[in-house]
Order: structure tokens, then C-alpha cells, then sequence
């Protein structure tokens, strides 16, 4: 390895021995794509011209009458795919590509990110293979059956807790098997060393566009940028930009599931303790010994009981806070933001959306609060009506 | 002077004197706690009664992501039994306690930090480990486990190498490597398989010249034929983790559970794995 990716005590690449050679090539490939305009130029073309980019920064009034100051939403939830997924997918497609693979293999939660993978394979003609636990393919079907459009292949992991962890697992064990031909596109900002930095990479747009769009509209800074944490990527593609200015607070909003107090929640960066999984130290939810627990929430995509080792990092300096909302508090903040705001969010940035909420009173007016809407509900609506239905409060009055 | 760790060269000089005696070296593998620590004794003294040279034991873990099917299964019944650490270093001190065979431990970091890296050598060495491979632990972050190991006597870090290790990287292992060298025979996760690569020699022999210690191969080795193969192409000894603890399964669990067919299925194993070692060691070319 030329880096030895480590966020302080944190992160590394903690993998077996037959998966380095594969790791080294990636961050080699990665190391030279990064300087090479073609490769640039390509990123961002495709990222205009076929996913959308830029996402608009829109001043949500309602959103900020309630909250008391000025918020913004940063809409990735417009994004081609559904998420701020696809920014990854594309650019790790296209690292595969780089390094002669035929084959993109991922794991995924909540299926955007294996959606967002299919789709850059089909975009670039390569074979796709997702791995997602019994648990998500049970509760996201839509993303499920898109997947099977884009001509990915989707294996139901039924080990373990059978959600996003065991999904890892088993695309690890998959990886090792074939690390010849396929390219393991993973989701998020954790894993083995060189992920987490190639992530934040390719996520980083976020934070540079809302900062530029922001010093376009307002010419300041924002006072605070709040993102959803689940293994922290699109928290981290929101944050990067502003790491440097001390004078942006930067939070992250944890799945509070059931409550903290009730051991059934995400909330890995609050209640957790540092440990080793999937490739690098981090956060971790675990025993005393060091079985890793399952996480709860009620969106796929925030239920892992790990987080990516520069959240860790950023949290241990003070740089970067952490809150969580619950199940219930990102119901109410879905609802909320489809009848305020006309904009129907993921049940994972529905969380965002929540602390913001839940924030009410604590900013000056003129405060400038841009809050990370990573995805749309779309996927969520079977899932999100019957939760919403269970509790009385129908969806339809 | 710090002394030579003689517990560590007691798993290198057992390999060798198998060498010596021209057979093979024959290290199974169990995960402790499956499905009880009791019936673990009991496939322990099988696998001894059997013919083993050298006992691997893994402890088990939630997330084993560098496991196949069957000791993926054998960890959760392991944990559903209530297998910790602290447990698995008890079952230890208790084996050595009966038997004198080398002991290699194979296991996932996330338990050796949460014991505390020093302390968990530590205390491995105290109860009678000679070595211990990190699963997820390559070269990169093998310092403090590196470390930690120096600091208590008799016990060492084994690593793992495949057709994918470059010389280069080989010249790495050798300097921080003891007990032996793990020679996967082919890259995958741990499982039975039909064959033994094709290409072994070649391989052996390249790890043989980079790195003075005795080599194991793993990873598949589930039948004689295959011992007889891996020895042909100039293995010191070989490792069978999946099919022992299948056989664990089928008779140690459930409602299959009969302890006497479990150990006669252990020892017969054992005794036919051991069986192909015998005579097929083949000395190094000069
Ligand atoms: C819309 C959306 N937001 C957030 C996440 C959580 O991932 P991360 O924390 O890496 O952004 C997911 C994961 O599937 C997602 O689909």
C-alpha cells in the first residue's frame, strides 16, 4: 500500500492477506485516475449528462419557518438512481473498467446503492452481482425489481443478522473467491483502506457544490451542514469540503431506532465503542467481547452497527457532532416534509430532516442550516405507509 | 540475552521431526465451543487419539467474513452456546493440560483488541498457545500483534501466503514470521473442494525459498487424496478445518448427536488424513 489510510487510530486495512494485492491495485488505479484529466473529464460528464448533476440547493421555506433559521436542502434525492449512491457507483464503475475488471460486485442496505451499481454497469457494460441481506429484500422490493431491470443479479444473504452487515461479509467472501475478475464497488465510507478515502472522493461533490452555490446565493458560509450517518457517506461527501472551515459545524444524525436506552437502534457513533470490522477500526456496536451487535432502524439504509472510521475521527477532535432521531421522530419528519415541502425524502434522510426539526429555536435567524437530503422516498412507500398505518395516524386525512 | 521462545519452536521442531520421520505435519481445526465446550473436548481427544500433530483451534466470532458455510454455522452455534474469549482461553489451559500438542490459534482481530492486544498474547501464551494467526490481519497492521508477541515467550505470529504473494511480499513475512507458514492452496474462503490446485509445486517451492519455516497448506484440504497431493507437491504438512467440523456437525449436533459416533468419525478421519502424510514428505531440492 503507498498509504496507509488511517484517520488517527482509526480506519487501516484490517482484511485477509489474499485480498491486499487486490487493494493495492485499487489504490494505485485510484492514485493515478485522480490525476488524470480523461479520467476527470469522463467522471464528470457522465455525472452531468447522465446523472444530473449539479443538484440543486433550494431554501426550503416551510422547513425554514419551522426550524427558525435559513435551511436549505441539498437535493440528491433529484440525483439519477434515487441517491447520492450513484456519484460512487459511477466513479468506482469506472476505476473497474480502468483495471480491466468484467465484473462490479456490492452489497447493499437499503438496495439504493445496488441499485446505483447495476446501473453503472449497465451504463458501462459491466456484469453485476448485489449481495443484500433476506431482512431488505424482504422490506425494499421496489429497489429489489430495479435492480433485476438494470440486469443485476441479487443474492439473498441469509447469514447472520440477515441485513446490510452479513451482506458485506458475504460479498467479501464472494471478492475473495473471484478477486481476479470482479471489482467489489463498496457503498459507503467504511471498509478496508483504500474505500473510505475513495468514497469520500467521489462524494465530495456534494459539499463542493452546496458551497459554491451557497457563496453564489448568500456569499457566507453555512452555520451548520447536518447529514444522516449510516456508514457516513453521504455525510462525509456533505462535509468534506467544510472540514477546513472551523466556523461550519458539522453534524451527523445517527438512526435512534426504538431509542438509545432501548439497545435497538444505528446509533454506532453515539453508543458504540471503538473496534475492527469489515476492513477497518471505527465505532463499532459490540459485546463486551466483541461480537459485533445487530443495529435497528427503521431504514435499511442506516441499520449497520458500523460507520466509517473519518467519522470516527472527526468526532474524537470535536470537529464533528453526532445526535440521533428516532424511528419515530423520522416518521413524523417524512410525513412532515411531504405535506410542508412537497418533497417526498428517503426514510434515511428523513433522519436529517428530523434533527433539524428537533433543533427548532437553537439557531440565530439569519443562521444558515444546509441539511444533506441524500435520497427519495420512493423505495420507502410500501414500508413507510405500513409503519404509518400501524400506528393509527394513516396517511390520508 | 532474551531467550529463544521455546514453546513457539516446539510447533516449528514438531513439524520438522514429522519431516524428519519423512510424513507430514497434520494440523486440524475446530472452532472451540462447537456446539459446547464438553463435546469440543471430546473431538479434541479424537483428533489426538487420531494422529494429530498439531491442533488448530478458532474462537469463534459474529462476522467471519474469511469463512465458508460450514465454520460460519459452527461459530454461531458456538456463540449460541455462550463461548467467549475468556472461555475459549480456559478450554486451552485445560487441553494442555492432558496433552502436549502444539497449538495454533486462527481468529479475527476484533476479539485480540477488545481482550487487549498485550494482554491477549499474553494470556494465549499462558494458557499453552504457540501461535496465533489474525484472519484479518495482513502485513500492513501486524505491528502490534508483532509486538505483543515478542513480549511473552513462546508464542508467535503466523501469516498466511498464496499464488498471489510476490517474492517481495514473501521477504516481508519471512522477517516477522514464526511457527510456520500458511500456504493457502488456492484464494477463496475456507470450505471442502473437489481438488487441490494445480500449480502447488511451483508455489511451495517458491515459498519455500523465501521463507525458513516450515510449510502448512490449507483452505480445502477435506480428503487423503488431497493430503497425498499437497505432500507431492512438497508440503510439510497440511490443515483441514472444513471437514473436520462438518463432521462435528453431522454428529455432534442436533438431533444426530451421538458422542460416540462423533468421536469414532473424529478419530477415523484423523487417522486416514494422517495416514496420507506418512512417508510423502519430500525433502527440499538443494
Ligand atoms: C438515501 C440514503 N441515504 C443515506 C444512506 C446511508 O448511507 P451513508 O451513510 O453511507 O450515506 C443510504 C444507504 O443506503 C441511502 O440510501
Amino acid at each position: 500500500m503507498q498509504l496507509d489510510g488511517k484517520f488517527g487510530p482509526y480506519g487501516g486495512c484490517f482484511v485477509s492477506e489474499l485480498l491486499i494485492p487486490a487493494l493495492e491495485e485499487m489504490e494505485a488505479a485510484w492514485l493515478d485516475a485522480r490525476q488524470d484529466p480523461v479520467f476527470q473529464a469522463r467522471l464528470t460528464d457522465l455525472l452531468q449528462r447522465w446523472a444530473g448533476r449539479p443538484t440543486p440547493l433550494y431554501r426550503a421555506p416551510a422547513l425554514s419557518a419551522a426550524v427558525g433559521c435559513e435551511v436549505y436542502l441539498k437535493r440528491e434525492d433529484l440525483l439519477h438512481g434515487g441517491a447520492h449512491k450513484t456519484n460512487n457507483t459511477i466513479g468506482q464503475a469506472l476505476l473497474a473498467k480502468r483495471m480491466g475488471r468484467t465484473h462490479l460486485i456490492a452489497e447493499t442496505g437499503a438496495g439504493q446503492h445496488g441499485v446505483a451499481t447495476a446501473m453503472a454497469g449497465a451504463l458501462l457494460g459491466l456484469k453485476v452481482k448485489v449481495f443484500m441481506g433476506a431482512k431488505d429484500v424482504a422490506r425494499q422490493q421496489p429497489n429489489v425489481r430495479r435492480m433485476g431491470l438494470f440486469g443485476a443479479e441479487v443474492v439473498s444473504v441469509h447469514s447472520g443478522s440477515r441485513s446490510l452487515k452479513d451482506a458485506i461479509n458475504e460479498t467479501l467472501r464472494y471478492w475473495t473467491e473471484t478477486v481476479a475478475e470482479s471489482f467489489y464497488v463498496f457503498g459507503t465510507v467504511a471498509g478496508p483502506h483504500p474505500y473510505p478515502s475513495i468514497v469520500k472522493d467521489f462524494q465530495r461533490i456534494i459539499g463542493e457544490e452546496i458551497k459554491r452555490d451557497l457563496l453564489a446565493e448568500t456569499q457566507r458560509l453555512p452555520t451548520a451542514v447536518m447529514a444522516c450517518v449510516g456508514g457516513g457517506s453521504n455525510a462525509m461527501g456533505a462535509f468534506a469540503e467544510f472540514i477546513g472551515d472551523s466556523e461550519v459545524q458539522l453534524i451527523g444524525v445517527e438512526p435512534g431506532g426504538r431509542g438509545l436506552d432501548s439497545g435497538e437502534h444505528g446509533a454506532t457513533l453515539i453508543a458504540g465503542r471503538p473496534g475492527c470490522v469489515h476492513g477497518s477500526i471505527s465505532y463499532l456496536l459490540q459485546d463486551e467481547v466483541g461480537q459485533v451487535q445487530e443495529a435497528h432502524s427503521i431504514s435499511a439504509g442506516l441499520d449497520y452497527p458500523g460507520v466509517g472510521p473519518e467519522h470516527a475521527w472527526l468526532k474524537d477532535q470535536g470537529r464533528a457532532r453526532y445526535v440521533s432521531a428516532t424511528d419515530a421522530e423520522a416518521l413524523d419528519a417524512f410525513t412532515w416534509l411531504c405535506r410542508n415541502e412537497g418533497i417526498l425524502p428517503a426514510l434515511e434522510s428523513s433522519h436529517a430532516v428530523a434533527a433539524a426539526l428537533a433543533s427548532a429555536g437553537q439557531w440565530q435567524r439569519d443562521d444558515v442550516l444546509v441539511i444533506n437530503l441524500s435520497g427519495r422516498g420512493d423505495k420507502d412507500l410500501a414500508h413507510a405507509i405500513a409503519a404509518l398505518d400501524a400506528r393509527g395516524a394513516g396517511g390520508a386525512q | 540475552m532474551t531467550p529463544t521462545p521455546p514453546l513457539a519452536n516446539h510447533l516449528t521442531e514438531t513439524i520438522r521431526a514429522c519431516n524428519a520421520a519423512g510424513d507430514g505435519a497434520f494440523m486440524p481445526f475446530i472452532v472451540i465451543g462447537d456446539p459446547d465446550l464438553a463435546t469440543s473436548h471430546v473431538v479434541v481427544d479424537a483428533l489426538v487419539a487420531g494422529g494429530a500433530d498439531v491442533l488448530e483451534f478458532g474462537f469463534p466470532f459474529s462476522d467471519p467474513p474469511a469463512d465458508g458455510p460450514v465454520i460460519q454455522a459452527a461459530d454461531l452455534r458456538a456463540l449460541a452456546a455462550g463461548t467467549t474469549p475468556a472461555r475459549c482461553l480456559q478450554f486451552i489451559a485445560e487441553v494442555r493440560a492432558r496433552h502436549d500438542h502444539p497449538i495454533a490459534l486462527l481468529l479475527y482481530y476484533n476479539l485480540v483488541l477488545q481482550h487487549g492486544v498485550d494482554r491477549f498474547f499474553a494470556d494465549a501464551a499462558a494458557a499453552g498457545v504457540n501461535a496465533v494467526l489474525v484472519a484479518d490481519v495482513p502485513l500492513e497492521e501486524a505491528g502490534p500483534a508483532r509486538d505483543a508477541a515478542a513480549k511473552v515467550a513462546g508464542i508467535c505470529n503466523v501469516f498466511i501466503a498464496s499464488e498471489l504473494s510476490t517474492d517481495a511480499r514473501l521477504a516481508q513475512v519471512a522477517a516477522v514470521a514464526g511457527g510456520f507458514l500458511y500456504a493457502v492452496s488456492r484464494v477463496g474462503i475456507t470450505g471442502e473442494q473437489r481438488d487441490v490446485a494445480a500449480g502447488l509445486g511451483a508455489q511451495l517451492a517458491r515459498f519455500r525459498a523465501a521463507v525458513p519455516l516450515p510449510t502448512l497448506v490449507g483452505f480445502g484440504i477435506s480428503q487423503p487424496s488431497h493430503v497425498a497431493a499437497a505432500m507431492a507437491a512438497g508440503a510439510d504438512g497440511v490443515i483441514s478445518g472444513s471437514a473436520v467440523v462438518r463432521r462435528i456437525a453431522d454428529h455432534g449436533v442436533g438431533t444426530g448427536r451421538d458422542l460416540d459416533t462423533l468421536r469414532d468419525a473424529i478419530h477415523t478421519f484423523t487417522a486416514q488424513m494422517k495416514a496420507a502424510t506418512r512417508g510423502a514428505w519430500l525433502p527440499p531440492d538443494i
